[in-house]
């Protein structure tokens, strides 16, 4: 992803050469050879929630590291409101950050923990007095002051930690995974509050995370991470929708990946024939002809019966059926031995080897360079199989 | 933690049931501890035999031992017929004849006995000179023929001296403070106060304040020289720390005496410590390391590091590299980050480490005796001097009972600013 297109997508938060915070071809090098992070560049609006989202070792976190002061880039620079902080200690940074294990301090009450970042700043005792309270009110725990961080559950100090990262007014927010250590209930009721502080306070919050449910959920913009880059910038609908390679198509949501070879191109779109057999027509997203392709292709873009004009038809057949509550989804076996995942209403009747034809328009269906690395790993398909 | 309570949301639910529910809660918690009661004698139970191992070879011979500090009966059982003669005593000037003819009386019968040589060291003990006194006398009783033994008793003027009786008069009663009260340099003056003895007879109070501070100092520098290294052990990969720590437990694997030997070696005269200073410009002449207080604390320092440093490094490495990170980002410059949030954290331990090489080095013995001048024995060097050479057992008791006093009282006051939950051991 270039400058330009970042800017681009931001244009409508920040207005050009203001971006709150930009990193300018930053690299990270741990051993002088292997790239944690390679000639990165990104910029943060002021009031953005961004999220950084990647497998793990994609060098999301050490962006963030970079980003609060605890490492340093080996190449270029980073600034924040227009100044760069290379050179400038974490103390000195003015930012707050969200640990995952919480890191909140063991030995002091909750309330000493919130105001430790104001009595490091030397700032009046009745004043600290008050907004303490004012922050623990903001998360609800204005009764649990006098406790140890011990006594207080998973979710509670995380909202301490909350409380701690934000009391000082910091105008840029770090989280590094810090729902992680959560269970999926309080996970999801934590990102909501998370996201009413950030509407509530205007602050800019930068956050980290490995599961992309959470970054749709949250964001205004993902920047999805791989191999120490940026493989795609934008809002979750951006990358939902149009994803611009097969590893953000895989890592993003849930997708069906059929391998072929790309045919004939005619204007945006392409056909590729399927391995194995098989044909369709598919969105041509940064391929040439003769290329090995990867066609991502929605569960819920996915039809069964009959093709309108200009669809793609595939003869299947029904391989299985997963229950899922509010709707279903079928396993179609393609004649050339690839499995569909397609999304269905519960009323449908579908039999165990019943021949089926799956439809999907052309725009649905988008055609990467195989090459491109795969996020195989984290694909949901393989998960269903 | 969450797994505690049920879900943080129910947590208001619960406070508003909690006066409803409190008769139940009292019968469920009573019917917790019951269960708990019984789990407790289960635990008990398996830990008898150590318990009776313990009691019959460490708390039983303790006691007894510590007991001959306060009961001694030797004078009480060589002299019964005396005892009976000093009961109508005032204490005051001499005792009447009867004393004297009983005294005369009990010397024979112990002579007779063989136990005068006994007798005569444990008045001796009490009363300087008593014992050539006694052998004396006891020649005189034997030899005297027809004499009278009350005149023979007049004749020697040892009988008659001002301290004598009032010493004797002390001895015959088996419970007595003497060797607690010699212990802190302290005596019963003639008028049944507690004085003073005078200063040169004094010693054990220096010898405290010396083994005190000798402990002290030892205990300062295995702080100073532990605290960076267990800093630096715990914030190294896990391969270089094994590496490091199995360095520091080296000596460990060493006998003690080994390694005081060692240090005599490098601290002699024309030793590897002394070549050292001199060829690096430090020291111009060869300097008096062996037999100085300077080099027996080094010695212990050595000895002692393994034992300041394990409890300190288990606790720093309990700390997560992130509770500074989050200190830093909330804007606490390094060293207030240090005394804030690192410092707290680690002070069980550091108060375990020191804890444990003080009270230890309060024990010091082979060092000392081997690596000390004669002014740098500590307690237990007179100890054991009581128990192998001068077989006063009654003063080593004492003196070890000042010593086990001063380390509990020392140890209370630790557990009392700190909480002994909170003293981490290894």
């Amino acid at each position: 992803m270039s400058v330009a297109q970042a800017a681009a997508s931001t244009a409508a938060i920040t207005p050009a050469g203001q971006e709150f915070v930009e990193f300018r071809d930053v690299e990270k090098s741990y051993d002088g050879r292997a790239f944690a992070v390679t000639r990165m560049n990104l910029s943060v609006a002021r009031g953005e929630f961004l999220t950084l989202l990647g497998p793990s070792g994609s060098g999301k976190t050490t962006t963030l590291n970079m980003l609060a002061g605890f490492e340093r880039p080996t190449h270029g620079t980073i600034t924040l409101e227009g100044r760069p902080v290379d050179r400038l200690p974490p103390y000195q940074r003015n930012i707050g950050m969200v640990f995952q294990n919480y890191a909140l301090f063991p030995h002091m009450s909750v309330e000493e923990n919130v105001a430790f970042p104001l009595s490091v700043r030397q700032i009046a005792k009745a004043d600290i007095a008050g907004r303490v309270a004012r922050a623990l009110d903001m998360v609800r725990l204005k009764q649990f002051g006098d406790r140890k961080p011990a006594q207080l559950s998973g979710g509670q100090q995380q909202r301490v930690a909350l409380a701690r990262a934000l009391v000082f007014e910091p105008s840029l927010v770090l989280m590094d995974e810090p729902l992680g250590a959560l269970d999926k209930k309080l996970r999801e009721h934590m990102q909501l509050e998370i996201k009413q502080i950030h509407t509530m306070l205007g602050v800019t919050i930068v956050y980290v995370t490995h599961d992309q449910s959470e970054a749709l959920t949250m964001s205004d913009r993902v920047a999805v991470f791989n191999n120490g880059g940026i493989a795609q910038l934008g809002s979750p609908d951006d990358l939902y929708n149009t994803p611009r390679n097969s590893f953000v198509a895989s890592f993003i949501g849930e997708n069906n990946t059929l391998q072929g070879t790309v045919g004939a191109i005619s204007g945006k779109q392409c056909r590729v024939r399927l391995d194995g057999g098989g044909e369709l027509t598919a969105l041509a997203v940064g391929v040439a002809q003769g290329d090995a392709c990867h066609v991502a292709i929605r569960p819920e873009r996915l039809r069964l019966g009959t093709a309108a004009e200009g669809e793609n038809a595939l003869a299947a057949s029904v391989d299985g059926r997963i229950y899922l509550g509010d709707h279903l989804r079928l396993l179609a076996r393609l004649q050339n031995d690839q499995v569909l995942t397609v999304k269905v209403d519960t009323e449908a009747t579908m039999a165990n080897g019943q021949a089926v034809t799956v439809c999907c328009a052309p725009n649905d269906c988008r055609a990467f360079p195989a090459d491109a690395g795969t996020a195989g790993s984290n694909s949901k398909q393989g998960k269903i199989q | 933690m969450s797994a505690m309570l049920p879900s943080e949301l129910d947590r208001p639910a619960l406070a508003r049931g909690r006066s409803a529910a409190d008769a139940d809660f009292k019968s469920a918690s009573a019917a917790i501890r019951r269960a708990e009661f019984g789990d407790r004698l289960r635990t008990l139970a398996l830990a008898a035999p150590l318990l009776l191992l313990l009691a019959l070879s460490f708390g039983i011979p303790i006691v007894l031992l510590l007991s001959r500090a306060v009961y001694d009966p030797t004078i009480a059982d060589a002299l019964p017929q005396t005892s009976q003669a000093l009961g109508e005593w005032n204490g005051q000037g001499l005792p009447a004849d009867a004393a004297f003819t009983a005294l005369a009386a009990d010397l024979r019968d112990n002579q007779a006995k063989g136990t005068a040589y006994e007798l005569a060291k444990a008045l001796n003990a009490r009363l300087p000179g008593a014992r050539s006194q006694v052998l004396k006398t006891v020649r005189q009783l034997e030899g005297a023929g027809g004499k009278p033994p009350l005149e023979i008793m007049k004749s020697v003027p040892f009988w008659s001296a001002p301290g004598t009786w009032p010493a004797i008069a002390n001895g015959t009663h088996a419970l007595t403070s003497f060797y607690l009260l010699s212990a802190l340099d302290l005596r019963w003056n003639a008028d049944g106060g507690i004085e003073r003895v005078p200063p040169e007879q004094a010693i054990f109070l220096q010898v405290f304040l010396r083994t005190f501070f000798v402990a002290a100092a030892v205990t300062l520098a295995t702080l100073l020289l532990g605290f960076p290294l267990a800093y630096l052990i715990s914030s190294v990969p896990k391969g270089l720390a094994a590496i490091l720590i199995v360095a520091v437990l080296l000596p460990f694997w060493t006998s003690i005496l080994v390694r005081t030997a060692a240090w005599t070696v490098l601290l002699q005269k024309f030793g590897l410590v002394n070549d050292l200073l001199l060829w690096l410009g430090f020291a111009t002449e060869r300097l008096d390391l062996m037999y100085s207080r300077i080099g027996l604390i080094i010695a212990m320092t050595h000895i002692q590091l393994p034992f300041t440093l394990l409890p300190i490094y288990s606790v720093m490495r309990t700390i997560a590299p992130s509770q500074m990170k989050a200190a830093y980002s909330l804007g606490a410059r390094p060293f207030t980050a240090f005394r804030r949030v690192y410092l707290p954290q680690v002070f069980p331990g550091v108060m375990a480490g020191c804890l444990l090489t003080f009270i230890l080095c309060l024990g010091y013995y082979i060092t000392p005796a081997l690596i000390g001048g004669a002014s740098d024995q500590l307690i237990s060097n007179f100890i054991a001097n009581y128990v192998n050479v001068e077989l006063n057992w009654e003063m080593a008791a004492a003196l070890s009972f000042i010593l086990l006093v001063f380390t509990l009282a020392l140890f209370g006051i630790f557990a009392r600013i700190l909480g002994l939950d909170r003293l981490k051991m290894v």
